[in-house]
């Protein structure tokens, strides 16, 4: 009952909103007063059509986006581990590089894609450079406050047991920045679909954001939109794979472990 | 008071360097504290101002004293968690601070049990540090859950614990480290009353026929009486000693004909007297 009770409020808002486009669409209100020909606004039966007649295109596009997605992320959350836990251990290296972590946060993606095609080509590599670097600064980021916040006292407790440097991080502090470094993860697999769609506009042959590009440029608005659908699906998938593996990995109360 | 019930087992004046690996967790040995002038300030904030310690093998010292005088920093100050200011620390006769880290087993206020742990795996903590396999360490500390009251509990949460049962979780990781001194740091404070009194009992129960030197910080008169041989009291900041009081009432049963006394009330007002005098 609760769970029926969750689901139907966003459910129902959803469909009442699909509704009214439809309507709208139909009975050409939106094309009118817009001032534009009728076929440009798709209604949600027409981008579903388009969803059914060009599944195969759409099916290769998805994969392709979704393979970049999945590869540039992982590259994220492996550099950004690692680099948390360097610039944790040596005060020296985090005050030199934080800075720089920060700029490197600073540069829309946007702005560097088209460089990095001109640099690394049409392949997967300035793809998978440009997805892994937006990712990498909140898993970077939220990590590094993680094994900052661990209580002093738990690190205190760790020495007098005859704990090393080694062990204190490997016992007490990377588990206690688990629920950090999946808060950063899970802005970062959200993030990382609108890598991809940057990283594809700067020069692709393929994937969901290269669709994107090409049926708008042939007024195919219907295609545009099942593109755009399946971009959004993607992210909130991916976001509900990661919200579920954080669930079954992280069974504590994170408030136990972290200062005040 | 629980000297006398470890008469006639031998002086254990040789300190022991027994380390989680080859401790049974009980059957170590006491080592002697020695702490001559010891001082320390935060900053300019003076909390400890020359203060004397003279803690004998397998002895059990009470340090009381108003909140905030510094006995937390005391007990650091033993552990070499903290260098001293001034004066001169020894554990067993080692006075480097990781000889003394080394020697000490120390119990925080909170019991900083590891949420991610079971009871089991956060009280085998030291043998798994110490490099002992899982299953091995987890057999070590389970064979103490029945006698600490925790048994059935092994493979729980803490969060599914008890306060009480908690603390003794952090109490028996203190005990696995298998170091010759324990520094229990108020372990009670955190409890109810009636929770604190059968934790008291237990502890006595568990420190009787044991042969660690201990010391005990706690600003509960009663708890340092019940439990300790001797009891230091400390005034308040910048903490000295006020007073020394040998515990020599005859030993009760049970708690409540024990701190019911006519001798342990007598102790007790002369342990509240020093106080009130060192706060003035």
């Amino acid at each position: 009952m609760s769970a029926v009770r969750r689901y139907l409020a966003p459910i129902a808002v959803i469909v009442l909103l699909l509704g009214v486009w439809e309507i709208a669409a139909q009975w050409h209100w939106i094309s009118n007063a817009l001032n534009i020909q009728d076929f440009l606004v798709p209604a949600p039966s027409d981008i579903a059509t388009s969803l059914w007649r060009d599944r195969s295109l759409l099916a290769d596009d998805s994969w392709v986006t979704l393979r970049e997605v999945l590869l540039g992320f992982l590259c994220a959350l492996v550099a950004g581990l690692v680099f948390a836990v360097v610039l944790h251990l040596s005060d020296t290296l985090r005050r030199a590089f934080y800075p720089l972590l920060v700029a490197s946060q600073a540069i829309p993606p946007v702005a560097i894609a088209p460089i990095l095609v001109v640099w690394f080509g049409f392949g997967l590599g300035p793809k998978l450079l440009l997805i892994a670097l937006v990712c990498f600064f909140p898993v970077t980021v939220n990590t590094l406050d993680g094994l900052r916040a661990v209580d002093p006292q738990l690190i205190t407790m760790m020495r007098t047991l005859g704990a090393s440097r080694i062990q204190i991080l490997a016992r007490v502090e990377l588990p206690s920045a688990l629920p950090f470094f999946f808060s950063g993860t899970k802005i970062a697999i959200a993030i990382a679909v609108i890598g991809a769609l940057f990283a594809e506009w700067a020069g692709a042959g393929s994937g969901l954001g290269h669709e994107v590009l090409i049926s708008s440029s042939q007024l195919l608005t219907a295609r545009m939109f099942a593109a755009i659908t399946l971009l959004g699906v993607m992210a909130i998938v991916l976001f509900g794979l990661v919200a579920l593996v954080e669930r079954r990995v992280v069974t504590w109360d994170r408030r136990e472990v972290t200062r005040a | 008071m629980l000297t006398r019930l470890r008469e006639g087992t031998p002086d254990a004046a040789d300190e022991g360097r027994t380390g989680a690996a080859s401790a049974d967790g009980l059957a170590v040995r006491g080592a002697p504290i020695r702490a001559g002038g010891v001082g320390h300030s935060f900053g300019d904030l003076r909390v400890i101002q020359r203060v004397d310690l003279e803690v004998e093998a397998g002895e059990v010292l009470a340090v009381v004293g108003p909140s905030g005088c510094g006995k937390t920093t005391l007990l650091e100050l033993v552990a070499g968690l903290r260098p001293p200011d001034a004066g001169t620390v020894t554990v067993g006769g080692h006075s480097q601070a990781a000889a003394r880290l080394e020697r000490c087993a120390y119990m925080p206020q909170r019991d900083l049990l590891l949420p991610w742990l079971s009871a089991v795996d956060n009280a085998g903590l030291a043998l798994r540090i110490a490099g002992i396999p899982r299953n091995d360490a987890r057999a070590r500390a389970g064979e103490h859950f029945e006698r600490l009251g925790l048994a059935g509990f092994e493979s729980s949460r803490p969060e599914q614990l008890s306060g009480g049962m908690r603390q003794r979780v952090a109490f028996l990781r203190t005990l696995m480290a298998g170091r010759p001194v324990l520094l229990l740091d108020e372990p009670f404070a955190s409890l109810d009353a009636i929770t604190r009194a059968e934790m008291q009992s237990w502890l006595a129960d568990v420190l009787g026929p044991d042969r660690h030197t201990v010391v005990l910080v706690t600003h509960d008169v009663e708890e340092a009486l019940y439990l300790s041989d001797r009891v230091l009291v400390l005034g308040s900041r910048p903490a000295a000693v006020a007073d020394l009081i040998e515990v020599d009432a005859p030993r009760a049963p049970d708690r409540d004909s024990a701190v019911t006394s006519p001798e342990f009330m007598e102790l007790k007002q002369r342990a509240l007297r020093s106080l009130a005098e060192a706060a003035r």
